[in-house]
């Protein structure tokens, strides 16, 4: 039963570029294209692997050390998602603070190579990546709290794996609330469209895709990896916490869960098929309005 | 009800954050239809014929007739399309929570037990009152304000909904049609004005026509 603790990790490493490929098939769907085939980011992969990286004369050793921390911060955050009601492999009170912070780590990396370059605009794009980030944080926590005070304190994955139909049944509101939150939190932190357009080419509006300019051959692989890596994370917490995964019989868990994280993609397409863009000055209103949605969740669990 | 409640803040927080006009008209008509069917699933088990006809008018006034008179005065009067706010709409949302921490903060101080009256719609419907209050101080447009008014006014009904559910019905049904001569009169007035200024603009109401200047049409006041 050990082993399949680790079913859930590497589906993550193994699966999460395939997510991607979900999300492109998708918009390529609404815009009447075929589109590029759901592997293409394997491909891309691969290809950049075989390549060397090349480094500007004007950087320092932070660049290069860049990619690593933030795979390495991210492959930690996949140990710790759980499984419906099989537990992630490291499960420990708190974790989620934890989990927080790593992909916080891994923010912190992005920037500090960014800032590395020199560049003015990575400059512009880290400056905008930590505003938007430090917005973001509110509607994160505040919906763990709600977790917290109805769940009790423990790790992730105990808290998660309380959540049945009963729970749909008595709390409902709170599940749909804190779900819509973290949902608008994964669009924003993956910089996907109301927020961030992933496929953007213009320096001046683009918030992540700026920060990751200068990488090339195995690094812009690594970031490329991550950044597929984490809609994984970010979609994996929020089919945790909306499906009442309790309710299943135990093998229907894991195919039911993977069907939820094709959901979540698909839904990313859909979105980004139907919403344009925001300007900048919106974007702080998207990210309040997310926070204000976790407050009104915590404002019920507190009254109701 | 936690849904309608819930739905109710942020139909309030829609309205704070919106820019256009026709869609701060439709929240507040669905805003109508929500409260219409509260008072049907609070009375849920011995609902009698004063509830229904407390619900139905409720929907019918606030969700399709005053909605309707708003429409029609927006589109007779030539008032532009977007809200002109004092305070922008971003500051606006951060007001909103402060407004809504006020309201749970109100709501806690009244020591009431969730059996008397359901907490979180309380909640909201005081919210729903301050929002309502903010409105009207921070926008720019006489049709907006008028529509804050409305908002002021559900959230006053839903706090009546709360307390007690044998509150006379005749009574309430007098508010909703002192309400609804307001909002017409209101209507009214607004196409008289357009008619006079063509401009709606509250901020300018206080130059007379002949005297541009304000300072003049204060002197002209005392």
């Amino acid at each position: 039963m050990k082993i399949m603790y680790w079913a859930l990790p590497l589906a993550a490493w193994v699966l999460s570029p395939l997510m991607l490929g979900i999300i492109n098939r998708v918009k390529a769907f609404f815009a009447g294209r075929r589109g590029p085939p759901v592997w293409q980011l394997y491909y891309d992969l691969f290809k950049l692997l075989q390549k060397a990286s090349v480094y500007s004369k004007s950087t320092s050793m932070v660049i290069r050390v860049a990619p690593s921390v933030v795979l390495a911060c991210m492959a930690l955050c996949t140990l710790m998602l759980p499984w419906g009601e099989l537990q992630a492999p490291v499960t420990f009170v708190g974790d989620i603070i934890l989990l927080a912070y790593l992909l916080g780590l891994a923010r912190f990396a992005t920037v500090l190579a960014a800032l590395d370059t020199g560049s003015s605009f990575e400059g512009m794009g880290a400056s905008r990546e930590v505003q938007f980030a430090a917005l973001a944080e509110p509607s994160f926590f505040l919906g763990m709290l709600v977790l917290v005070l109805h769940f009790g304190f423990s790790g992730l994955s105990d808290m998660v794996s309380g959540i049945s139909l009963e729970t749909w049944h008595t709390s409902g509101v709170l599940l749909i609330l804190v779900g819509c939150s973290w949902f608008v939190l994964l669009l924003a932190e993956n910089s996907r469209i109301p927020v961030d357009d992933p496929n953007t080419h213009l320096e001046l509006t683009m918030i992540h895709e700026v920060m990751v300019l200068d990488y090339s051959g195995p690094d812009f692989a690594f970031i490329l990896y991550v950044a597929s890596l984490k809609m994984w994370i970010f979609a994996a917490l929020v089919v945790n916490l909306v499906v009442p995964m309790h309710s299943l019989t135990p093998w229907l868990q894991a195919p039911v869960f993977l069907l939820g994280i094709v959901f979540v993609m698909v839904l990313v397409g859909v979105v980004e098929s139907i919403l344009a863009r925001l300007r900048l000055q919106q974007i702080p209103k998207v990210l309040l309005g997310s926070a204000i949605l976790s407050l009104i969740a915590l404002i019920v669990r507190l009254m109701g | 009800m936690t849904i309608i409640s819930v739905l109710l803040i942020l139909s309030c927080l829609l309205l704070l954050g919106s820019s256009r006009l026709h869609v701060a008209i439709r929240v507040v008509a669905a805003q109508g239809i929500l409260l219409g069917v509260l008072p049907l699933i609070r009375a849920v088990g011995d609902i009698h014929y004063g509830i229904w006809i407390l619900g139905l008018s409720t929907i019918i006034s606030k969700g399709i007739l005053l909605p309707w008179l708003m429409t029609v005065c927006v589109r007779l009067s030539g008032i532009r399309r977007e809200i002109e706010p004092f305070v922008g709409f971003g500051p606006s949302l951060l007001c909103g929570t402060a407004l809504l921490g006020l309201a749970v903060w109100i709501t806690t101080r009244l020591q009431l037990t969730p059996a008397e009256a359901p907490l979180v719609l309380l909640t909201s419907s005081f919210f729903a009152i301050f929002v309502g209050l903010f409105l009207m101080v921070a926008r720019r447009q006489a049709i907006t304000q008028s529509l804050a008014y409305l908002v002021l006014e559900n959230g006053v009904y839903g706090v009546g909904v709360c307390m007690s559910l044998d509150f006379p019905f005749i009574v309430e049904l007098g508010i909703l049609l002192d309400v609804f001569v307001g909002v017409f009169l209101m209507g009214n007035l607004l196409f008289h004005l357009d008619r006079e200024f063509e401009h709606l603009d509250t901020d300018k109401l206080t130059e007379l026509s002949d005297l541009s200047a304000p300072a003049t049409a204060v002197e002209e006041h005392a």
